[in-house]
């Protein structure tokens, strides 16, 4: 007989069991937001920040997504920085240069050429990733650390380090209006986290992606076509960068080489942190939400306090590697 | 007269719920050769790894080496204490030369000792000249076949003045003249007061070798006898608990339908020129020794393999498979000899092992996968195979290893397959399993699906199949008819004289 | 194997000698004296580096944390000389030693997180550097004193036309660790079992080798490496800058892959290693003297890398 826990939604502890991972998490949201409001009432959980939060915290969300799904095939895409800010440096030559003060009509053509055509482009960086990797049998590492820096090497030669700024308002309302009350961006990031949950859990392509991660070899005898979905996996994190850097983009108003490098270590700990196995294999979205909820939480705190950003960053290693300490002791207790 | 060099009492050891070994008592005399027996299952493999460091005991358990009592030991410890494990997955280095997997073992005196190639060379060649085979010292092992890998292991332990030297399975990729240098090689050390330890479950072996046998059975030891005790068939009965009486398939294929034909099929440095047909229906054997080509020709016939020459008909029309995905959809479904790697996604839970040849059948309208339809299909086989778990989304590594074969076999079947191609199908599978397979394997040929099996091992041949291909050395040397043929003889024809070596 | 292995090296060999013919043909600035010893000098702290590299790679790991580990060792060494007393053998001493002390915290983590090296020292990287960083406000260090900024030369003469010509420490120091690291990985147990680690670990577990120890060791080295190799790096500027070396990772690991190290672990050799790293360093010395652009640097250096890796990995896959 199987397990029949999906009808018992009141069952604390059948929930516990189905995902400890998650449980933890929510405990420890809870608990980080039951000590600001003891310690700090009033200065960090308020509206603005509140406001402030669901404006920053997407983009890093999405870049999140980005190396998650990686990750979890059982490879890693480290390119995802340089990634988001090639995609943003061509949408931003195509707006800067095509759109000009004394142009007539809707800017917004331009507007949607821009964006599209980031999104190309980060797509194609993220294709020839998976084909390094599928194909030619570069390892994830290797791979996305030399398109890191093909990629990064491109961007500065094309910008020379400039920044490319000046972007048309109705452009700045992607990362800086509001829908209903709810930031633009972070509807963005809800439905993005939504569609890629169910294109995770929901199709083939998805488990493949779950399964590759666990055991290529197996997967591949059993008639999955591994290089394709590869390939699939990487150009699709490739779309969430460009994705996210035409959130970030809009938000800078610029576009830079160099933007959002400390960024790369954050995702890596949200995912992990969030339940994704560094191995591949296992992990999920929700997860990812709730660790992303939290580290944003951490980090209006630790800018509250005035901490330093590198201390910040440091601060973040350390969490990581106790983040994967505490998944061990869990996981030895089973 | 012979005091014991290894004694062990109340050795247990549990698994989650699942006793691996129940209260065993073991001991050896110095300077015999003992055969430790068992099926697949019967704690041997774990019991040696208890001698060998790798597992600990539960509580209890006593080891005495040498005077010496321990209640655990580990790898070191073992080593030091003079015992050398030859493991059945080999654990060779494979990016090192043979001389130097040979001398490894002097790696564990500590410090940071000078290495002397000289030296290293000077024992290699010795170990080599005793074993009597023709290596290479300076090759690198990661490009030696598994036979010679193995000779590699087996120099190795000797190489290092082991008191007691255990073999795990050693002989299951030897030619018979290997085989025989391997058995003289033992009789040395014998001579020389070295003792061995010899785990198998290839009667005929144990018979010629041993001088004591102790025989396990789903974690308990059976009994220890001295081999002019017993014979095969006690062996077999002691073994296994039942006395099986194997009855020859008897239909006749031959008229059927073919589903498949092979024609003058080549594969440079695999295998070459290979006939044959299979009916509806049939069950066809195909016998030989590691490194027979079975497993590349298998691998052909799904597609991961290209052949350089000749054709494959699927029923009466030539295919050319680019991958195994054109494969399993013209209806050919692969087992592999290799669970663990290539047969399962052990992490991953029974309901997507079961489904990932499925993925495409199993969408509703909206293209995603139908939760239902996915679970009534596990459910489906689970069902008809009658495999025991607690739940579907548990991960696949839960199940016993004949469950785990089973899945496999259910996730082909859920594609409705036209033939399905067994490599080695019941390794590390328990007694009553490997029955439930053979009736499985029956009933499918009942419904007509015609199926390949690859073994060595020689009943499971000759009793589960129509009709039985020999091959050697990548080409089909004989034919039989089950009813032409006993046991004895063709496990002589696989063997052969090794003239051709 | 060993044949294999020659081919490889010898195709990178050709690679190099046309490199040099190139550049020394398309400018006359190349092929001289100085600017070769200059090469040298430059990249003598990368091929410090890439040799510890080397060896965590053919233990079957990976260490990204090593450039904020140089970055600390930099740090303390300079405040020790500064503000204490000492001279070069105590500034090699605290630098070696903050090198092993960070790499041996880095050995125990992985042994014991049970999770991949490389996440271990993305994090590692990030709190040694960020802290580092926190603590020092990013400052650089100028005023060293002048018995540190003199120039050390060793084997150093006159000529008889009054031209004075010696090799910098930093070249012996390079030179020096190439021949340790050669000796260790071929004559000592310790490198065979490293070795032999990379290749199988559950075989090398089951022959009783100290996996902790090996680990402890492989990581160490790389830390002790980076550290010395620092103080190599700033007695050649005269000074410590903190963002100069972190970012660099690629390119130490990029040359010891180049070289024929593998990231599967198992496999590579010093002087592959030396010259992967003489291969950077021609084209990027080339480049310069050509007078590309800078903004071309990072693009080519890239392409570069994937080419290689490429390649490599393209041949392994063929041949298996």
């Amino acid at each position: 007989m199987l397990n029949n826990n999906d009808n018992n939604l009141f069952n604390i502890r059948s929930i516990y069991q189905k995902d400890p991972t998650l449980s933890i998490l929510v405990i420890a949201l809870l608990f980080i937001i039951l000590l600001l409001f003891v310690f700090f009432p009033g200065k960090v959980l308020t509206a603005n920040n509140f406001e402030s939060m669901a404006f920053q915290l997407p983009e890093l969300g999405i870049l999140s997504l980005a190396i998650m799904i990686t990750m979890l095939s059982g490879g890693i895409n480290l390119s995802i920085i340089a990634t988001a800010n090639m995609a943003g440096i061509v949408s931003a030559f195509i707006m800067t240069r095509m759109i000009t003060e004394s142009m007539t009509g809707s800017p917004i053509p331009i507007i949607l050429l821009a964006i599209l055509a980031g999104w190309l482009v980060s797509v194609l960086i993220g294709i020839f990733n998976g084909v390094l990797i599928a194909y030619i049998g570069v390892s994830p590492i290797l791979a996305t650390l030399g398109t890191m820096t093909l990629v990064g090497g491109i961007s500065i030669l094309v910008t020379k380090g400039y920044v490319v700024s000046g972007f048309p308002e109705e452009y700045q309302y992607i990362g800086n209006g509001i829908f209903l009350g709810i930031p633009i961006p972070f509807l963005i990031f809800l439905g993005l986290a939504i569609l890629v949950s169910i294109l995770l859990r929901r199709t083939p392509f998805g488990i493949a992606n779950y399964l590759i991660g666990s055991n290529e070899t197996a997967t591949r005898f059993s008639g999955i076509n591994v290089n394709r979905t590869l390939v699939i996996t990487y150009a699709l994190s490739g779309l969430l960068c460009g994705i996210a850097s035409t959130i970030m983009i809009s938000r800078f108003n610029s576009a830079k080489a160099g933007y959002a490098s400390s960024y790369l270590l954050i995702t890596i700990l949200i995912s992990v942190l969030g339940g994704v196995d560094p191995y591949g294999g296992f992990g999920r979205i929700s997860g990812l939400v709730l660790a992303l909820f939290i580290l944003q939480l951490v980090s209006s705190t630790f800018n509250f306090l005035g901490l330093s950003a590198h201390l910040t960053i440091a601060i973040w290693g350390l969490l990581l590697l106790i983040t994967i300490g505490l998944r061990n002791i869990k996981s030895t207790s089973i | 007269m012979n005091e014991e060099i290894l004694t062990m009492h109340n050795i247990s050891k549990n698994y989650g719920g699942v006793h691996a070994l129940k209260s065993v008592d073991f001991s050896i005399k110095k300077g015999e050769v003992h055969c430790l027996v068992g099926e697949n299952g019967s704690g041997k493999s774990t019991l040696i790894k208890i001698i060998s460091g790798v597992v600990r005991p539960e509580k209890g358990a006593e080891i005495i080496i040498n005077h010496q009592r321990e209640n655990y030991l580990t790898p070191i410890k073992s080593i030091q204490k003079g015992i050398q494990v030859i493991y059945q997955d080999l654990s060779v280095f494979p990016n090192l030369t043979v001389g130097e997997n040979i001398f490894v073992n002097y790696y564990t005196k500590g410090g940071i000792q000078w290495v002397d190639w000289k030296n290293i060379k000077n024992v290699a060649r010795e170990t080599i000249k005793k074993v009597k085979v023709n290596l290479d010292f300076n090759e690198t092992v990661g490009l030696l076949s598994i036979a010679d890998r193995q000779l590699v292991a087996i120099c190795r332990a000797i190489a290092t003045n082991a008191q007691l030297i255990i073999m795990d399975e050693p002989t299951s990729s030897l030619a018979r003249h290997e085989i025989d240098a391997l058995f003289s090689v033992i009789q040395q050390l014998r001579s020389a007061g070295i003792t061995v330890l010899f785990v198998s479950h290839k009667l005929d072996e144990v018979m010629e070798i041993s001088e004591r046998v102790t025989v396990l059975r789903d974690g308990s030891k059976v009994g220890l006898f001295k081999r002019t005790e017993i014979d095969d068939k006690k062996l077999s009965y002691l073994m296994t608990g039942k006395e099986f009486v194997q009855k020859k398939l008897s239909e006749k294929v031959e008229n059927r339908k073919a589903l498949l034909e092979v024609k003058n099929l080549s594969k440079k440095n695999e295998y070459k020129d290979i006939n044959f047909k299979l009916h509806q229906g049939e069950i066809l054997g195909i016998a030989g020794m590691i490194g027979s080509g079975r497993t590349e020709l298998a691998f052909s016939l799904f597609g991961m393999n290209p052949p350089n020459y000749g054709q494959i008909l699927l029923e009466g029309k030539q295919v050319h498979f680019k991958s195994n995905e054109s494969a399993i959809e013209a209806g050919i479904g692969y087992v592999p000899e290799d669970r663990i790697e290539q047969g399962l996604i052990m992490e991953q839970t029974i309901k997507n092992n079961t489904t990932v040849t499925i993925f495409e059948k199993l969408l509703n309208h909206l293209k995603m996968i139908d939760q239902k339809k996915q679970q009534s299909t596990v459910q489906h086989w689970i069902n008809t195979l009658s495999i025991r778990t607690s739940s579907i989304e548990n991960p696949v590594k839960t199940l016993s290893g004949g469950n785990q074969q089973k899945i496999v076999l259910s996730k082909w079947l859920a594609t409705n397959p036209k033939i399905l191609i067994l490599d080695s199908p019941t390794v590390g599978v328990d007694i009553a399993a490997k029955n439930s397979l053979y009736q499985i394997m029956r009933e499918l040929s009942q419904r007509n699906i015609g199926i390949i099996l690859i073994s060595d091992e020689v009943p499971e041949i000759l009793y589960n199949c129509h009709y039985i291909l020999l091959m050697r050395k990548g080409r089909i040397v004989e034919t039989f008819q089950p009813e032409e043929v006993t046991e004895k003889e063709l496990n002589d024809k696989i063997i052969g004289d090794g003239q051709d070596e | 194997m060993s044949k294999m292995f020659k081919k490889f090296e010898f195709f990178l060999f050709l690679v190099i000698v046309a490199l040099i013919v190139f550049f020394a043909f398309s400018t006359e600035n190349f092929f001289t004296w100085e600017n070769l010893l200059d090469l040298l000098i430059s990249y003598s702290f990368l091929g410090i580096m890439a040799a510890g590299m080397l060896v965590v790679l053919i233990s079957g790991g990976i260490d990204l944390s090593f450039t904020a580990i140089a970055t600390v060792a930099q740090y303390i060494m300079a405040i020790t000389i500064i503000d204490y007393s000492g001279n070069l053998f105590s500034a090699f001493l605290v630098a070696g030693i903050i090198g092993i002390v960070l790499g041996g915290t880095n050995a125990f983590l992985i042994y014991y997180l049970k999770a991949p090296a490389m996440i271990i020292t993305i994090a590692t990287l990030n709190l040694f550097y960020g802290f580092t960083i926190f603590i020092t406000r990013g400052k650089w260090i100028y005023n060293f004193p002048d018995w540190f900024n003199q120039s050390h030369n060793v084997f150093s003469f006159t000529a008889a036309d009054g031209t004075y010509y010696g090799i910098p420490l930093p070249v012996i120091l390079l030179v020096l660790v190439f021949i340790l690291t050669y000796i260790i990985l071929n004559y000592t147990m310790l490198g065979r079992k490293i070795f032999a680690m990379g290749g199988n670990i559950e075989a090398a577990r089951r022959a009783g080798f100290n996996i902790l120890g090996l680990t402890i060791f492989v990581y160490s080295y790389i830390g002790f490496l980076s550290g010395i190799g620092s103080v190599g790096q700033v007695l050649i500027l005269h000074s410590v800058q903190p963002n100069a070396i972190v970012g660099r990772e690629l390119e130490v690991i990029a040359a010891t892959v180049l070289g024929g190290a593998s990231l599967a672990g198992g496999a590579g050799s010093v002087l592959g290693t030396a010259m992967g790293v003489a291969l950077l360093a021609i084209v990027w010395n080339g480049l310069i003297i050509m007078g590309v652009s800078s903004y071309w640097h990072k693009l080519i250096i890239g392409l570069i890398i994937i080419c290689s890796v490429g390649i490599n990995a393209y041949n392994r896959k063929r041949k298996a």
